[in-house]
């Protein structure tokens, strides 16, 4: 990979401010590098939605020296972009997170609007803002199937990697 | 009542919503980490409007993005102005968005078809 490849890389705390600021530096890279504005949107909302996700999932008992958050946007030579994070997550959580990845792994773009649609009209928000909605939005805005996987800790926390694929 | 205005930032929607009008706007980007904390106070300002409405109530959103966390604050706001227009009153949301954005156009889609209230779709030329 060339290193002109890589719009944004992060690994660091999961707080808000740091987030911002790579929300920030990669809408200006973004609307530099990317000439069709649909595909910069499409890009720049997985980028929000992923990290926000990871703000509402990330484990908080740990340390956060000990349990940094890694993201990297990446545009390759055929245009394509990816965005692969990973970040820390309790063990007892991963479950969930799983079968929400799998259902949405198994359903046609169709369901997917049907289920994003359910889950807007009926769904509960969380006390972190949470609408149950960012893993089917991600989905069915990225049009292929989310790539991740878990490696386990016996410090009770899971490492949650995402892979997020995003063409034209 | 008091109108409701709301300044924009980079994260946040400028909130426009006059109650002597009846002309309401939501305009920008809302993509805060929890959204129910910026949109409460709007959420009570409408329970107030519901109350003595306007005969015409017409909201403008003209969003470039916004965040599913957001989205769940819209079915909020558009949930309170259905009972605006149950009680007998005209409601319309015009829902904007670029000539070549798909997504936000499906996204005034996915609100279509779960709120009771005619939403005018509008295409911003580029």
């Amino acid at each position: 990979m060339q290193p002109d490849d890589i719009i944004v890389s992060y690994k660091g705390a999961p707080s808000s401010g740091f987030l911002d600021d790579l929300l920030s530096v990669a809408d200006d890279k973004l609307s530099v590098l990317e000439s069709q504005s649909k595909l910069r949107k499409k890009v720049y909302h997985i980028l929000v939605e992923v990290l926000q996700n990871i703000h509402h999932h990330y484990d908080n008992t740990l340390a956060q020296s000990e349990a940094p958050i890694i993201c990297v946007l990446t545009r390759h030579t055929d245009g394509t972009y990816y965005i692969h994070t990973g970040n820390f997550v309790r063990s007892e959580d991963v479950s969930t997170l799983k079968s929400q990845i799998d259902t949405v792994n198994s359903l046609n773009p169709e369901q997917i609007k049907d289920l994003y649609r359910k889950t807007l009209d009926n769904g509960e928000m969380s006390a972190k803002g949470g609408a149950g909605l960012g893993i089917i939005d991600i989905a069915r805005r990225s049009g292929q199937p989310l790539d991740y996987e878990f490696q386990d800790y016996d410090n009770g926390s899971s490492f949650f990697n995402l892979k997020v694929k995003i063409s034209a | 009542m008091e109108n409701f205005f709301l300044e924009g930032s980079t994260k946040t929607p400028e909130l426009r919503f006059n109650a002597e009008t009846g002309s309401f706007l939501i305009e920008g980007r809302s993509i805060p980490e929890n959204s129910v904390e910026y949109y409460k106070p709007l959420f009570e300002w409408l329970d107030a409007y519901i109350l003595s409405p306007k005969q015409k109530s017409t909201l403008e959103v003209k969003l470039e993005y916004f965040n599913t966390s957001s989205s769940k604050c819209l079915v909020e706001i558009f949930r309170k102005l259905e009972k605006v227009q149950s009680s007998g009153y005209d409601v319309q949301i015009n829902w904007f968005y670029e000539e070549d954005d798909e997504d936000m156009q499906e996204s005034g889609e996915d609100f279509q078809e779960i709120i009771d209230i005619p939403i005018v779709m509008n295409v911003i030329q580029g």
